[in-house]
């Protein structure tokens, strides 16, 4: 099964580019659409399909191993869904055909890189994969060739090869006790030598390093830029998967299948996701330009994660991963508001904008959905993800953990509704009088994302049973 | 297995040609700088029983990388002679620290003591060739290379061509 | 680990540790985005060394030198999309400083 998510694109993409011109430019649009909507299926129906003996005979054929468990299949879902939606709303922003093949083209293999880095059993092949993600986000950033994208996709570019550096360094050290480089191997090899100094450097190295591609305090520097200067179908991609499988989802894995939950690792995490929280929400407190709002926004919820991951329960693992989808979903459709205001106003600047909610009844309304989840306003599927994340710091006696969090959430209700006042409510600034809503693409996406969030809310416990409850078995 | 005067002499001439790198005045003469540590790089990797890689060490990152960079250098075309001597009055002082900073580390770490304290694993007991890897264990990996030189070639296309007048 | 190994991974440990501080002193020190890509490789070289003298310690060859053979073609296609966005940047701003390029504030 997995094998089709990576050797299908992969091959269409290069078919896609054999084909004559004209017939490859109108068909692409349709393949990627094809082959995310199947991502999705396969991710929520867990890998039972009918047809699984003839793929698992193209496996074979390849000898491509790959491994997933539930953690994988909600991210999955996660990258298919985002993706869907930035392919969608590249169609009404890129209007060039040529331009629009090549981001196209480019979007798949970012695809094929995420799905790579969660299927995969082996250190430096989930490398691999990151670097393939990564590269495929440098161009996406830079793909509208301004200044300010060019200047973001350099900066991301250079924190991200040094992080890249800091991972491999790790594995060689690595190397050096293990006798391969899979999961289960560089486990047990780890265990043997817990208390050891190289091994102890070692794992510093690589957290560090997964923690500047993350994009957690101290090392955000890169964040806010590249987020807000990218164009907008790239920035609902970075801000809805990229930065947290390439981050967060790692960490998960690593932390629970190689490194093992360690007192030292727990407090690292704890202190670096409390960090990343408070800092996160004070600063998107100040911000003018709504993207940069979002993006220390994005900080401060992956801070909630990080904190999750770090309480070491299978309650906060079970937080964590579906505080993850519902980021996912309620971060993208605020980036997907944010595409039609700018396409519309033609602005990013919160203080030019006033009372739009008028002409722009349903981003109004979307948005005002997603700042209720975000902020965790029952009975939305925020609510469910960050209760989980408090219960499991209260068990585990993390009781100032626990307070900093709810206030934290207090934090986000403030900005966001500073940022509802500011752009919807109010009166109409001038020159907006002939606001059009934005292009259906547009507006059909971010009802059926708010309609997701509302029933993965109101419909909690079926997805506590069917997803999240397998979870458990990854804290071994 | 043992260092011998060879192995240090190369690191030696590695370090010295990566400070050159750095504090050269200009940037073909870091490029050069960057050849030099390559150069030197493969054959302390040839010295290692490393044979392959010394190879693709040699032909790509001394190669391939220098004429990336100096086909890069040559297209941003560089300022003229005033604005050099001008943009690079103050270098010195920025750049004096950096022998400064190596000595001190040099002096931390000797004076470091780290601990010889982790297993370490068996040698395997049937030793396969870097061919019989690559191809049969590691072949994710080349599907990886593949799809990296896709996104490499679509990155070019992207990059490299000018912007129209009429583009956002 | 027996006492020969570990002196050579002492050793070469001590001047990879030289060329990484060199790599990360060149990235953070230069007004050129050019010199900053040069950097970028010095550490990528000091990493494949390393992988290297791991490798040769354990008697890993093979599985080193196949690491290291796709770290350095993602190397190579990394400092080509690098080059790319700074041949971007200097065809907007006409030359290749890095103080210029302040518009993103933090």
């Amino acid at each position: 099964m997995p094998a089709i998510l990576i050797l299908v694109p992969l091959f269409g993409v290069m078919a896609l580019n054999l084909m004559p011109g004209k017939f490859g430019r109108r068909v692409a649009f349709w393949f990627a659409a094809g082959i995310f909507a199947i991502q999705i299926a396969l991710a929520v129906l867990k890998g039972h399909v009918i047809w699984s003996g003839a793929l698992d005979r193209f496996d074979t054929l390849f000898r491509l191993k790959f491994s997933g468990d539930n953690l994988s299949f909600i991210t999955l879902l996660c990258i298919g869904i985002v993706s869907l939606t930035s392919l969608i709303i590249s169609r009404c922003t890129i209007r060039d055909e040529k331009e629009s093949f090549k981001f196209i083209n480019i979007l798949i293999i970012a695809s094929i890189g995420m799905c790579g880095i969660v299927m995969v059993d082996d250190i430096f092949s989930l490398y691999v994969f990151l670097e393939i993600s990564a590269i495929a986000s440098f161009i996406l950033i830079a793909f509208s060739k301004d200044i300010n994208g060019l200047e973001g996709s350099f900066k991301y570019l250079m924190l991200s090869a040094v992080a890249t550096v800091l991972m491999l360094a790790s594995i060689a050290i690595l190397l050096l006790t293990s006798s391969g480089t899979g999961f289960s191997v560089l486990r047990n090899a780890v265990a043997l030598s817990r208390n050891s100094y190289m091994i102890t450097f070692a794992i510093g190295l690589f957290l560090s390093g997964l923690f500047i591609k993350g994009g957690l305090v101290p090392f955000h520097g890169w964040l806010p830029d590249a987020y807000s200067a990218a164009p907008a179908p790239v920035s609902i991609l970075l801000a809805g998967v990229m930065t947290k499988v390439c981050g967060v989802y790692t960490l998960m894995r690593l932390t629970s299948s190689v490194f093992g939950f360690t007192e030292p690792i727990k407090n690292i995490l704890l202190l670096v996701g409390t960090l990343s929280i408070i800092v996160g929400a004070f600063a998107a407190l100040g911000q003018n330009n709504f993207k940069r709002m979002l993006a220390y926004s994005s900080i401060s919820q992956v801070g909630y994660l990080i904190v999750g991951i770090g309480t070491g329960t299978a309650l906060g693992m079970m937080g964590a991963a579906f505080h993850l989808f519902n980021h996912a979903i309620f971060k993208t459709l605020l980036f997907v508001n944010s595409a039609a205001l700018e396409k519309e106003t033609g602005t990013n600047s919160m203080d030019r904008m006033g009372g739009l909610s008028y002409r722009m009844p349903v981003t109004g309304t979307t948005s005002v959905i997603a700042m209720l989840s975000a902020c965790g306003v029952p009975p939305l599927a925020g609510f469910w993800s960050k209760l989980l994340i408090i219960i499991a710091l209260w068990q585990t006696a993390h009781y100032s953990y626990a307070v900093i969090a709810i206030m934290a959430s207090v934090l986000t209700l403030a900005y966001f509704l500073y940022m509802q006042r500011q752009i919807f409510f109010g009166k109409l600034k001038s020159g907006f009088e002939n606001l059009k809503e934005a292009c259906p693409e547009n507006t059909i996406t971010a009802s059926l994302l708010a309609g997701i969030t509302i029933a993965a809310g109101v419909a909690f416990p079926f997805v506590y049973n069917y997803f999240l409850v397998q979870i458990k078995d990854i804290i071994r | 297995m043992n260092v011998t005067n060879i192995d240090l002499s190369l690191l030696g001439i590695m370090l010295l040609a990566a400070l050159w790198t750095v504090m050269g005045r200009s940037l073909l003469k870091a490029t050069i700088g960057l050849a030099l540590t390559s150069a030197v790089l493969t054959i302390l990797i040839f010295r290692l029983n490393s044979p392959l890689a010394a190879v693709f060490e040699l032909s790509v990152c001394t190669g391939l990388i220098t004429v990336v960079f100096v086909s890069t250098i040559s297209l941003t075309k560089p300022l003229t002679h005033k604005e050099i001597i001008e943009m690079s009055k103050n270098r010195h002082k920025r750049y004096i620290y950096l022998p400064l900073i190596l000595v001190l580390t040099a002096i931390g770490l000797v004076l470091l003591k780290i601990p010889n304290d982790f297993a370490v694993p068996q040698p395997p007991e049937t030793p396969l060739s870097v061919q019989n890897i690559l191809w049969n264990v590691r072949h994710l990996d080349l599907f990886g290379q593949i799809i990296i030189m896709l996104a490499g070639a679509f990155g070019v296309v992207t990059l490299f061509t000018e912007r129209r007048k009429d583009d956002r | 680990m027996t006492a020969d190994p570990w002196n050579l991974f002492l050793v070469f440990g001590f001047f990879i540790t030289m060329l990484f501080i060199c790599g990360l002193y060149c990235i953070l020190v230069t007004r050129s985005l050019i010199r900053a890509i040069i950097g970028l490789e010095l550490l990528i070289k000091a990493v494949t060394l390393l992988i290297i003298v791991a490798g040769y310690i354990n008697n890993r060859m093979s599985l080193a030198q196949s690491l290291v053979i796709t770290v350095i073609v993602i190397e190579v296609i990394l400092v080509v999309i690098a080059g790319g966005v700074s041949l971007q940047i200097f065809r907007h701003n006409g030359d290749l400083d890095t103080r210029r390029l302040r518009n993103l504030k933090g």
